[in-house]
């Protein structure tokens, strides 16, 4: 075989493993991504099997034993809240006011059910200012 | 105000050391610099002797039978000699170049 | 001081743009402008320095006048995080980045003073222009006070205190994983600086390889050691217990770092065949251009992450300059790639340049894997709704590429260079494979394939490299011990540094399969309970027996640790005791109308209980369930709110009642702590047993120190010897031919 066409079956045989994992990559992802929604857009699509990635902010929440009930907001306000019920890992800086990202599904009874471990808090920015007021507390020994 | 001062006197003097090489004669700061020709011709025949000392490894190790190491060898050894004989021709044009000591 | 650092640091772009230009003038041959360049960056690094110097006297002496300071540090910061506050920022990140660069262009410069006389001025002016970018964009933080990039912003208003570290961040590991990170980034750009200078003037060849090696390495050794720490935080800070989530920021770090392992060995294939020229100019300038990207991601806010601080107005230009190199680049080689072409290919398929092929397929397509998955949300936002895409995801593709790395490590040590005959390989490759094939069967019996064969495949490609590495080892110091005699450790030491960066390399090798070993062992075969325990209970996890002995309250000057004590015992020996705590902080952000509530609710962080052992680790976290305690909590507050409202409005603010307030407050948190001990709530404890994790530490410190060993200068002496003995043999050839 003389070099000109081995090089041209390498050449095809790259191209091809190229392709192949190109559309490996786009039919796995598609098929396994969750949609990202906002929590008025899961309220208005309604009760449904499928799997959403909810950001949004904490509006309150109460910890019920080992399970953890919150009410979630959009990112930017508005009057919209959809409670949410989730067990598993508590991010630490999780608090009200906090963006937080579950993913899970909302349910006949107008729950948002999360996926365990599903959620993550948003670290503080760490360059935004926020220094709202600063309570000074002293702890003696 | 001190401050300022002090950032000024700094400044100035870092800006003129900056701009001292432009004072000087023009055509000046070559002779240091190494001919790239030569410096590329040195840089492959290091690269070739340690082809050849790796060479000796993997024979020595037994990934070579003596007939593989000794095509392989010759071959290396040809190269590193078609360099050598590049680097006497380079070197004999510029025979005060401070690159052509090897 | 601050005034004369704000000097320094103006000046310091103003140096590099006269850098730059002087570099682009002396491209065309005036050595005079070529040497006033490199004075110029030399400048801009001690212009740098100063800057640094008075940034961090301002973090020393806590100086609130400066913004930085007052929303980073405070007074009661321990001192080595008053150091480290100044990367915790947007400004401060960005001047590190400008800093090292400094430094990194002054030594290359310096070392290249007399070198490539044509490539040089250009390298410069990249590495000027660079460095132009960020400054420009930190002084442009005078302009637009929103960027937020300006260092020296003054606070307004000064506050009496400063808001002090956030305390997850002040841990050892973290307080070196950004420079480290950025180090790394910014070592990549002087190969890439090289790499546009070697394009332009036509001139790549092993001289540039010999300058770009060492840099790529040192720049590849930096980054290694950011994501490990980085992960080592992760798992021994955070309370989820794991050390990688795919999260887009820790992807955009190991992006870079596989395309630079790739061309770390892709160039050892151009060294010695020529070929590749083009492949591996391409892979440099892509390394150079994920960096951006990487510090792009983190500081843009573009995608979702953990990490992602907030949009900040940086990412835009930098998204810019991204597009300009990569535009740049391609431009570049595609009229260049005449001269990039050689007509020199692989000898033959059983070689070691074909093993470094394979593998650099595998890593850049594990690289284009992760960049697509990083990605996706943007991408899947084109075709229609934004997507995301989870661990699982990632881990499918991930797991055989890692696996397909680990053999491929394996057989690269055993084939040579050029050609190996397939007897050869046979010969080679039969003692590992047998030792493997033994350890098959033994892993059959034990653990069984069922549970995760991905991790058995793993385990068997990872024993392989390992014995085909060791058996490389026997074999060397045997031919070693051959030719000069001597005792086996004898042969060992010279064999090693007479070839650094072979052995170094197996170093290198043998470490990052321990650590795949350690990373697939302990997270295939991990248990993992979640239990809610009052004092006394006892539950099993695994093995383990765990029983809370008794409750934990430790008050601090400013923060309250409310834990656990567990007692693990494994058939009925004592195994360890772990004390998992959680601590309380007054943080900013809280809300001054409730400071009780906010202490216990602001930012919590988890003290990870934990025994590290080598065949495993035991790691607890641990959250008390203060509900019980909010008719208390509730309480304080609504005094402490009575009392402020029947405060005269002039009196609010007076210092003295404001520490008297303080003062109770911390009294009622104390009571709270010492009620802890006596009604002691329920904790949700997690409880986790992770096999073999260590090994993941371990291989990390292994292969960093083998790339230590690889990357350390060889005695120049003994190199020129050897070189004279060629010579005259050589010499001796070349009379009788």
């Amino acid at each position: 075989m003389d070099q000109d066409r081995k090089r041209k079956i390498r050449l095809v045989v790259a191209l091809s493993a190229a392709v192949l994992l190109a559309v490996a990559l786009l039919y796995t992802s598609f098929s396994a991504g969750s949609e990202a929604r906002e929590p008025s857009e899961v309220l208005a699509a309604g009760p449904s099997d499928e799997s959403y990635q909810m950001t949004g902010k904490v509006a309150s929440f109460e910890r019920d034993g080992s399970e953890l009930n919150f009410q979630i907001t959009d990112r930017d306000g508005g009057d919209e809240t959809l409670p949410v019920n989730y067990s598993g890992v508590v991010p630490d800086p999780f608090r009200d006011g906090r963006e937080v990202i579950v993913t899970g599904k909302l349910t006949e009874d107008g729950v948002f059910v999360a996926e365990k471990d599903s959620l993550i808090t948003k670290c503080p920015s760490k360059f935004a200012a926020e220094a709202e007021g600063n309570p000074n507390i002293i702890i003696e020994q | 105000m001190l401050e300022l001062l002090i950032a000024i006197v700094i400044l100035a003097a870092v800006a003129a050391w900056v701009v001292r090489p432009l004072s000087r004669r023009a055509g000046t700061g070559e002779e240091r610099v190494e001919d790239p020709v030569l410096a590329e011709l040195e840089a492959r025949k290091q690269a070739k002797y340690r082809e050849i000392r790796d060479t000796e490894q993997d024979h020595a190790q037994g990934k070579l039978s003596p007939a593989e190491f000794a095509t392989q060898d010759a071959e290396l050894r040809r190269e590193a000699i078609a360099i050598l004989r590049e680097i006497d021709a380079a070197s004999r044009k510029n025979p005060s170049d401070p690159a052509s000591s090897a | 001081m601050n005034e004369l650092g704000s000097a320094a640091l103006v000046a310091a772009l103003l140096v590099a743009i006269y850098a730059a230009v002087a570099a682009l003038i002396g491209t065309r041959g005036d050595r005079r402008w070529v040497d006033s360049s490199r004075r110029a960056m030399y400048a801009m690094c001690g212009l740098l320095c100063l800057t640094a110097l008075s940034l961090e006297l301002a973090f020393l002496r806590t100086d609130l006048t400066v913004a930085l300071v007052a929303d980073h540090s405070s007074e009661s910061t321990p001192t080595l995080y008053k150091l480290t506050a100044l990367w915790g920022s947007q400004a401060g990140s960005l001047l590190l980045w400008a800093f090292v660069l400094s430094v990194a262009s002054a030594a290359v410069l310096f070392i290249t003073r007399n070198r490539h006389r044509e490539v040089v001025p250009w390298a410069t002016a990249v590495l000027a222009g660079v460095a132009v970018f960020f400054l420009g964009l930190i002084v442009a933080g005078i302009a637009f006070p929103d960027a937020e990039s300006w260092p020296f912003a003054a606070s307004n208003p000064v506050p009496l205190e400063g808001a002090g570290l956030t305390p997850l961040l002040q841990h050892p590991a973290m307080a070196i994983h950004p420079p480290m990170l950025y180090s790394g980034y910014v070592f990549f750009t002087i190969p890439f600086a090289f790499a546009v200078g070697a394009l332009v003037t036509r001139n790549l060849d092993a001289s540039w390889i010999r300058t770009t090696r060492r840099f790529a390495l040192i720049a590849w050794l930096l980054l290694s050691i950011g994501v490990a720490l980085g992960a080592r935080w992760s798992y021994s800070e955070l309370g989820w217990g794991g050390y990688w989530a795919w999260d887009p920021v820790e992807n955009a770090a190991l992006i870079p770092w596989l395309t630079g392992t790739a061309f770390l060995h892709s160039i050892m294939v151009q060294e010695r065949r020529g070929m590749l020229r083009t492949w591996n100019v391409s892979l440099i300038c892509a390394t150079f251009v994920l960096s951006l990207l990487g510090t792009f991601l983190v500081r843009s806010g573009v995608l979702q992450s953990i990490h992602a601080f907030g949009e900040s107005k940086v990412g835009v230009p930098l998204l810019f300059l991204i597009g300009t190199v990569t535009i740049g680049t391609t431009v570049l080689i595609v009229t260049r790639r005449d001269s990039l072409r050689s007509e020199r290919r692989l000898d033959s398929l059983f070689s070691r340049e074909s093993v470094f092929l394979v593998n650099n397929i595998l890593l850049v397509a594990l690289a284009t894997v992760i960049l697509f998955g990083t990605f996706f949300p943007l991408i899947s936002e084109l075709f229609g709704s934004e997507k995301f895409i989870g661990p699982p995801w990632f881990n499918q593709f991930a797991t055989p590429l890692a696996i397909g790395l680990v053999f491929f490590m394996g057989i690269g040590p055993l084939v040579a260079w050029r050609r190996i005959s397939l007897a050869s390989l046979r010969r080679a490759v039969g003692i590992p494979a047998a030792a493997t094939a033994v350890l098959a069967v033994v892993l059959l019996v034990t653990i069984g394939i069922a549970e995760s064969p991905a991790a058995f495949v793993l385990f068997l490609a990872a024993a392989f490299t390992i014995f085909a590495i060791a058996a490389e080892f026997v074999r060397g110091v045997a031919a070693r011990r051959a030719l000069a005699g001597g005792s086996r450790m004898a042969a060992l030491g010279s064999l090693v540094t007479r070839n650094r960066r072979r052995y170094g390399g197996y170093v290198v090798h043998v470490g990052l399969v321990l650590a795949l070993f350690g990373i697939a062992a302990s997270s295939s075969f991990q248990t993992s309970r979640d239990l809610r325990m009052s004092p006394g209970d006892v539950e099993q996890v695994g093995d383990y027996t765990v029983t809370y002995v008794e409750p934990i309250s430790d008050p601090q000057s400013d923060r309250v640790a409310l834990g656990a004590e567990l007692a693990v015992t494994r058939d009925g020996a004592a195994v360890a005791t772990l004390t998992p705590k959680r601590e309380y902080f007054a943080g900013p952000g809280g809300d001054p109308e409730t400071p009780i509530r906010s202490f216990f609710e602001g930012e919590p962080t988890s003290e990870v209980g934990r025994d590290e052992g080598i065949t495993r680790d035991l790691w607890s976290a641990m959250q008390p369930d203060l509900s019980s305690f909010d008719a208390q909590i509730d309480e304080a507050d609504e005094a402490y709110a009575t009392a402020l409202a029947e405060l005269p409005p002039d009196l609010r603010q007076d210092r003295v009642v404001l520490d008297a307030s303080a003062q109770r407050q911390g009294q009622e948190i104390l009571a709270l702590a010492d009620r802890y001990l006596t009604d002691t709530p329920p904790a949700e404890i997690r409880f986790n047993v992770n096999p073999f994790v260590s090994w993941f530490w371990l291989g990390v410190l292994v292969g960093v120190g083998g790339a230590l060993f690889a990357v350390w200068p060889s005695a120049e002496g003994r190199r020129r010897r050897v070189s004279d003995v060629y010579g005259a043999r050589l010499a001796r050839e070349l009379t009788s031919v």
